[in-house]
């Protein structure tokens, strides 16, 4: 399709053009091996370095403090599981483990696993808006308590948590803090040093840069095992062959977002805002994720009377990309953990729709998406027998 | 394509959309928590056959795609040929579903089910053994509940 609006850049989003030119010569001309000593290899470890230490800058992290991975999940896998293992080897065979309720599933997956393996684990809820309160971080915590793993900004409703106050309370008690930041790097100020972080996870396609490439920041000293064995490349503690190109190109990516950050922002919170003002007034619908906190580039809305898969054909057949936590739309029978969470009903969570904004959105493709929704909306609920068209409100009293 | 064309075709297309105001027999299935619920509406005349359909539904691609289907399969039938309605059959009319979307084909052939006991009820006559549904006269909150 010609004309198509993607409006999914909280799913994946397009490799920048920088990102792109600047990963380029690594495939075929600069491709050696880091870990080889002749000057071709040594060349690429150079180069290596360099994205290491630019990306560190972006975080306000030093060098050494970063690792690369193959992405965010294993990231986030690292940071929980490497964690209670460092505590394992301090002598703290078990233990607890707060987090929340809306975290993405690299965490929450990986929480219930450590549940699994006996840990305890608190799954904090959080308000209508989506947020943590510091104060209920500190009144989860326990003797025993490892570690605190909270989401810097929501992937579902964009909802930008109180990431320093939580470290502050984490730093406080003597607990490790990790904080899973793949929706906000790139996309609003992060530091690492404010927020009192330990760990902290990112994901290069979340931000222009290539799939399949993110990185872990460790504050140091900490010595987190390593969850990937092997060849004992990035200091022993996540072995493979490095992704030359993938770390060259995610830096690039990243350096750029975070040097056009104040104007891009603003600019996507202007967009987001039209979005919101257009769709959030139609009748029976609402903003999910806080009306100020939140992403500059996600608008989310539930329709009542609406399923989101029948809502996500009808933008597809339209041109327009979007998502939605419905549970049609994936393979699971329930709507999102996320939406839940923030109290929706079921039935109203079913009617779920994200749209996510990025560098190639432009009024015109907000104009037509305020266009397209409500029609679709409006067809939709006509056809629906939860709607009363007379009425023009839901039958169900919920 | 998570599915058919057959399915686009009905999901986008979809026949006998709307509420007959003087059904014969009207029934609903599926429950809002669940994100499915269809409304079927039959005119059954003095042969038994039913000369007119329509259908309301909340629900995704494949729960519209199951109801338009089902709706021109019974179009013109007879009350006895709609009650041997399978969701397989509706299913395979489309041209198969995921399997985790195999329930919208059952919610179709229950609703069919539910507006035929609706029928039976009116003219006060037993509603025959496969017209129940299975959570008939239950509060369990399954997904087929009406
Ligand atoms: C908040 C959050 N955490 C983790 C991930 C996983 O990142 P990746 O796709 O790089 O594994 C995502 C992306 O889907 C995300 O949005």
């Amino acid at each position: 399709m010609t004309n198509r609006i993607y409006a999914d850049h909280a799913a994946t989003a397009a490799l920048s053009h920088t990102a792109l030119r600047a990963m380029e010569p690594y495939f075929t001309q600069k491709y050696g091996n880091p870990s080889s000593l002749y000057g071709f290899g040594q060349q690429a470890k150079a180069d290596l370095e360099k994205a290491r230490a630019d990306l560190a800058a972006c975080l306000n992290a030093r060098p050494e403090e970063i690792y690369f991975t193959s992405g965010g999940t294993e990231a986030d896998n690292w940071a929980l599981k490497g964690a209670v293992e460092l505590m394992a080897l301090k002598g703290k065979k078990t233990g607890h483990i707060i987090t929340s309720a809306i975290e993405h599933h690299a965490v929450l997956h990986t929480a219930q696993y450590l549940e699994k393996q006996g840990y305890s684990v608190t799954y904090l809820p959080v308000d209508g808006h989506g947020r943590v309160d510091p104060a209920a971080v500190e009144a989860a915590i326990r003797p025993d308590t490892l570690l605190i793993s909270i989401m810097a900004a929501n992937n579902e409703i964009g909802t930008i948590q109180p990431v320093a106050e939580i470290g502050a309370v984490a730093r406080a008690h003597k607990i490790l803090f990790h904080t899973d930041a793949v929706q906000a790097v790139g996309h609003i100020p992060v530091d690492v040093q404010a927020w009192n972080a330990d760990l902290l996870s990112l994901s290069g396609h979340k931000f222009g840069g290539p799939r399949g490439m993110g990185a872990l920041y460790v504050k140091k000293p900490l010595r987190l095992p390593p969850l990937i064995h092997g060849g004992g490349q990035e200091k022993g503690r996540r072995s493979g062959t490095e992704n030359v190109a993938g770390a060259v190109g995610m830096a690039a990516a990243l350096k750029e977002a975070v040097a056009r950050l104040p104007e891009e922002s603003a600019r996507l919170s202007a967009l987001r805002d039209r979005l919101i003002a257009g769709l959030a007034t139609l009748p029976y619908t609402r903003l999910t994720g806080h009306p100020t906190h939140r992403l500059p580039g996600i608008a989310s809305f539930v329709f009542e009377g609406v399923e989101g898969e029948a809502l996500l054909l009808h933008l597809d057949a339209k041109g327009i990309c979007a998502s939605s936590g419905s549970a049609c739309s994936s393979a699971s029978l329930d709507p999102s953990h996320v939406l839940l969470a923030i109290g929706l009903p079921h039935a109203i969570a079913h009617g779920s729709l994200r749209l996510s904004l990025g560098p190639d959105n432009t009024e015109a493709d907000v104009d037509a998406i305020l266009k397209a929704v409500p029609q679709v909306v409006e067809y939709l609920r006509a056809m629906s027998p939860v709607w009363d068209a007379q009425a023009q409100k839901p039958t169900w009293e919920l | 394509m998570l599915y058919s064309e057959k399915v686009m075709d009905h999901f986008e297309h979809p026949r006998n959309v709307g509420s007959i105001p003087d059904a014969d027999g009207v029934g609903q299935v599926g429950n809002p928590k669940c994100g499915d619920i269809m409304k079927m509406y039959l005119k059954i005349d003095g042969n038994n056959v039913i000369t007119d359909v329509k259908f309301q539904t909340f629900g995704c691609g494949s729960a519209i795609a199951t109801s338009s289907m089902a709706t021109e399969m019974i179009k013109g039938r007879t009350v006895d040929e709609a009650m041997g309605l399978t969701n397989a059959a509706v299913a395979e009319a489309l041209d198969g579903l995921p399997a985790y979307k195999m329930h919208c084909s059952v919610l179709a052939e229950e609703a069919i089910k539910a507006a035929l006991a609706d029928w039976y009820a009116k003219k006060g006559e037993p509603v025959p053994e496969c017209c129940k549904l299975p959570c008939d006269g239950d509060e369990h909150g399954c997904c087929s509940c009406g």
